[in-house]
């Protein structure tokens, strides 16, 4: 599977020089298998410029929604596909439990915010509840999960034949613990059954340790806290996602730096930036 | 031990933090979780105990009713919303597992989460005058 960044920043999209290598694009993410089929991971700004790489040609495309806030949904209006009525788009994502998830989409996608309605997008839509339980898509084994994160929010679980992805952008696992307690065991640990033993974790890292103090109960993690969780789900490799508009590039590889030199995790770390990708067998 | 829903880690972590008394059981009737107020009425702690399977930690706690009669396991309120997925409430005698007679009001109340998934119970209890 080839997985591809194409918004990396966390709650609000920061552009401009300071930001200009690990990106100011909203959360997304491909997925592209080797028989061609197509995940797409939430669609934060960073989808707009996504949706322009695909072929008209194209007939399916799979979009997978963590939750729905407006930094995981915000460029789903300006995405290509939802606009070409050859291409079947299925949604993926949580309902709450009152309303489905049509409904909730609508909210966004409807005036005053935004002037085309969901149901008069031109392409051939089809909308998912999760949680379910894992279910195939193309040649991938999809497991979704409900994570902690405020309202409905969850994280996914991709595997092909060969290799396994994790993608919890939006997670604070350490929610309720006080200093130095977290990890506490994987059986009471947020988000462990989909990153157990992983390839590769895409996962939440907003926050430095101080700014994480400030911020419980926000429904992110700290860089610490990421590499935590990593070295809890035992996974192979950790990209750390959703960087807060606050770190600008120079500020991401100083805490960065900072942070693996203190925990020396025992797997690989990169920093997810935007327009990277790397390829799993 | 199988990872825990995010509803029952949520409710874990609230019971915790809290001044009451509260056990969560599993929808098999596993005691898989207690605080530390409850560990005081039940009378052990829970890093002791861990996870209790339904066939030994009902027996553990005996319920007794103001006459000193058993309390039938399958007439107290986490087996009724275990059963039923109803909440309920009662008054009783309870003896912990130090020994010690308590009487205790306890509601008990099935844990329903998204996607109406029973996860199964949870008990607040509250020691009473008899």
């Amino acid at each position: 599977m080839k997985v591809r960044f194409w918004g990396t920043r966390g709650s609000l999209a920061t552009p401009g020089p300071e930001t200009e290598h690990y990106g100011g694009n909203t959360s997304c993410v491909s997925v592209i298998g080797a028989q061609g089929t197509v995940l797409v991971l939430d669609a934060g700004t960073g989808i707009r410029r996504l949706g322009t790489t695909f072929d008209r040609t194209l007939r399916r495309i799979d979009l997978l929604l963590t939750h729905l806030h407006m930094d995981h949904i915000q460029g789903l209006g300006f995405f290509a596909p939802l606009f070409n009525p050859n291409t079947e788009v299925h949604i993926w994502g949580p309902a709450s439990t009152t309303l489905s998830l049509e409904a909730r989409l609508s909210r966004y996608l409807s005036p005053p915010l935004f002037p085309v309605l969901l149901r008069e997008l031109p392409c051939k839509l089809e909308l998912h509840e999760v949680p379910c339980a894992p279910y195939e898509i193309g040649e991938f084994s999809v497991q979704c999960g409900l994570v902690c994160h405020p309202g409905p929010t969850v994280g996914f679980r991709i595997a092909s034949q060969y290799a396994s992805l994790a993608y919890l952008p939006d997670h604070e696992p350490a929610l309720g613990l006080s200093d130095g307690q977290f990890p506490i065991s994987p059986d009471w640990t947020s988000g462990y059954a989909l990153a157990a033993g992983v390839d590769v974790l895409i996962h939440d890292a907003q926050y430095t340790s101080a700014e994480y103090s400030a911020h419980v109960g926000w429904g992110h993690s700290s860089l610490e806290q990421a590499l935590k969780f990593a070295a809890l789900a035992k996974v192979k490799h950790l990209v750390l996602f959703h960087h807060d508009p606050a770190h600008d590039d120079t500020a991401l590889d100083r805490l960065v730096a900072e942070v693996t030199a203190s925990e020396k995790p025992p797997f690989s770390v990169s920093i997810a930036a935007e327009g990277s990708m790397f390829e799993l067998p | 031990m199988f990872p825990k829903e995010i509803e029952v880690i949520l409710m874990r972590h609230l019971a915790s933090c809290l001044a009451m008394p509260i056990v969560i059981v599993s929808p098999e009737g596993t005691l898989i979780y207690y605080n530390e107020p409850a560990e005081v009425i039940l009378g052990r702690r829970f890093e002791e105990t861990g996870e209790l399977a339904r066939d030994v930690w009902l027996p553990l706690i005996p319920a007794m009713d103001n006459e000193g009669n058993p309390v039938p396991i399958e007439d107290r309120p986490i087996t009724h919303v275990l059963e039923q997925r109803e909440p309920t409430h009662q008054s009783f005698w309870l003896r912990g597992m130090d020994g010690v007679r308590r009487h205790i009001d306890i509601t008990a109340f099935p844990l329903i989460g998204q996607a109406d998934r029973y996860l199964g119970v949870v008990a607040i209890f509250w020691e009473s005058k008899a």
